[in-house]
């Protein structure tokens, strides 16, 4: 396997006394796209939170580019280059596609030329906001306020990108190209971590994959491993 | 026709009204009431900043509006300062107390953030009526002067000051204009939005918010200043919760976190507050209806509403023609 991009190991994440998390081990490596496949509240977002410094693990370790980031406040995060692009396509509604886009790239705000050519790469990438630009981001469409967050996340320029459940809430065509535009943004060079319920789209493009239940990961294993697990299907592809 | 109102002319309108108003209002009295207008405004466009923008509630900008006002008062009758450098000192003092001030109660969040910047207000107050020997407690500070001339401008007439209260209310919203539709603008918008978002694109939420907190007690400090020059004397009452509490109320009327909010509120308030001086302590009855009203079903104040309205008979119109689609943040204009 190639070097090591984002390495958990005994993660656990409490809520009060509840524990969230317990026992976690994850490793994603470079240029990767692993996914992490979980039901509603199995643990799949909190794990996102710990990532991105919004929780505090109260115990183990999380490592990014053989640093220890457990414990590093979220901005600073960013700065490393782990990017979310949190769940529920949470934006910033009154502003428009436009401003959104540029408060991705803040971190990048000192280099005008480099947010520019983000911008251009976005548009690129999903040129309905290119079209939008000028909209406020909240008279959106679903489908279309996705590609924003994606765009979004895309303007910090992740070494790591944490995509919590794109496909959620969309219609099944967007959701392909969804997946597809994932893909290809994975093949550009972006190591993704991708959080999903969708479990036969995203083991389609993923090259790896986790599955947590109750807090804890049950199975890992490549994409065609999962694919073909008996008890997968049954729960979580439904064939 | 649809040029002739557009946004600049009304501009140029308002502000024209603005400068001739010495010469058509029928007394002093309403010229004094503008001039107080223009202090509580700057005063206000100061809390509009950091509650309007970043979205926490202080409750500590009347002690900062105070310390302005004392700082200034205690240099010039106390020690003798130039006017225009007590004036000066007023700023940087508020600068440095609110930075430390901020540094630590942004520790808070929410509601704790409330409670604990209404204690600060509170000690603030306690401090300036208990602490006899300097501010001259509850007896207070008299014989503060007026500004002092700038080379041939002289501040001695009602009308003169107006105009430099004026200057100073209009440096203010051009100020808070130039923040708000800048990167920073929106950067403490994203933080009213959602704190947690705002962090995940990298944005150090405590760092912007107390650069916010500290132009905000700005603000309140140079508003304070000015009160204590045109009133000519001031006494602890002016760091009171109550004045603090009547501040908001202007920005909640006029419009959290809008441009012309601030003016808007404490221009309407302030002169039916006048107008309805018979009815005294009664006239809370009045207004405490008015706020509710305008909290439960417009809660970005007049403004807010009438962005509303424009919003959606624009909207219409779009349905029923091809028209340029709204753009930027429509909150802020």
């Amino acid at each position: 396997m190639s070097q090591l991009k984002l390495q958990i190991s005994n993660l656990e994440v409490k809520y009060g006394p509840f524990t969230a998390l317990k026992e976690i081990n994850m490793d994603v490596g470079h240029g990767e796209l692993v996914v992490l496949l979980g039901a509603n509240g199995a643990g799949k977002s909190t794990i996102f939170r710990a990532i991105s410094g919004l929780n505090k693990p109260s115990n183990g370790d999380i490592r990014f580019l053989d640093k220890k980031v457990s414990g590093i406040s979220p901005d600073k995060l960013v700065k490393l280059g782990i990017i979310q692009c949190p769940e529920g396509r949470s934006l910033f509604p009154e502003m428009s596609v436009y401003e959104n886009l540029q408060m991705g790239g803040y971190v990048h705000r000192k280099n005008k030329a480099e947010i520019k050519k983000s911008t251009e790469h976005v548009y690129e990438l999903f040129p309905i906001l290119a079209e939008k630009k000028d909209n406020a981001a909240g008279s959106l469409s679903g489908g279309q306020q996705q590609m924003l967050a994606i765009g979004r996340a895309l303007m910090a320029k992740p070494k790591l990108l944490l995509l919590d459940e794109p496909s959620l809430g969309l219609a099944p065509l967007i959701v392909k190209q969804m997946f597809e535009i994932i893909q290809q943004i994975n093949q550009e060079g972006t190591t993704i971590l991708l959080a999903e319920q969708n479990a036969s789209a995203a083991l389609k493009i993923a090259d790896r994959g986790y599955v947590i239940e109750n807090g804890r990961i049950v199975v890992k294993g490549t994409s065609s491993e999962l694919f073909n697990n008996e008890e997968i299907r049954k729960a979580y592809i439904g064939a | 026709m649809a040029k002739l109102l557009s946004k600049r002319n009304g501009l140029i309108f308002v502000l024209v009204v603005a400068l001739i108003m010495p010469f058509i209002v029928p007394n002093d009295y309403i010229l004094h009431v503008l001039a107080l207008v223009c202090i509580w405004s700057i005063s206000v466009y100061g809390i509009n900043i950091f509650t309007g923008y970043t979205g926490n509630l202080s409750l500590a900008h009347i002690g900062f509006f105070a310390i302005g006002a004392y700082t200034l008062g205690l240099l010039t009758v106390k020690a003798g300062w130039n006017f225009w450098l007590a004036f000066l000192a007023a700023g940087v003092l508020s600068i440095i107390l609110g930075f430390l001030v901020g540094l630590i109660s942004l520790r808070t969040n929410g509601h704790f953030f409330a409670i604990y910047t209404m204690c600060v207000g509170y000690i603030i107050y306690l401090i300036i009526d208990k602490w006899d020997s300097l501010t001259g407690g509850v007896r207070g500070l008299i014989g503060i002067p007026g500004p002092a001339s700038i080379g041939p401008i002289t501040f001695e007439s009602l009308t003169s000051q107006y105009y430099l209260l004026l200057f100073f209310l209009i440096l203010t919203i051009f100020i808070t204009k130039r923040i708000v539709h800048s990167l920073l603008g929106r950067t403490f918008i994203a933080i009213r939005n959602s704190e947690e978002l705002a962090q995940t694109i990298g944005i150090s939420t405590k760092k912007n918010q107390l650069l916010a907190f500290v132009i905000s007690c700005f603000f309140a400090a140079i508003a304070g200043a000015l009160y204590a020059s045109f009133v000519r004397f001031i006494g602890p009452e002016i760091g009171g919760i109550f004045l603090g509490f009547e501040m908001l109320i202007y920005l909640v009327i006029g419009g959290l976190g809008t441009l012309s909010g601030p003016i808007i509120g404490t221009l309407l308030i302030v002169f039916l507050t006048q107008s309805l001086q018979f009815m005294q302590e009664y006239k809370m009855l009045l207004f405490g209806p008015i706020l509710l009203i305008i909290v439960i079903f417009y809660p970005n104040g007049i403004v807010g509403a009438i962005e509303g309205i424009k919003r959606k008979t624009r909207q219409k119109r779009k349905k029923s023609g091809p028209n340029k689609g709204y753009s930027g943040i429509e909150e802020v204009s």
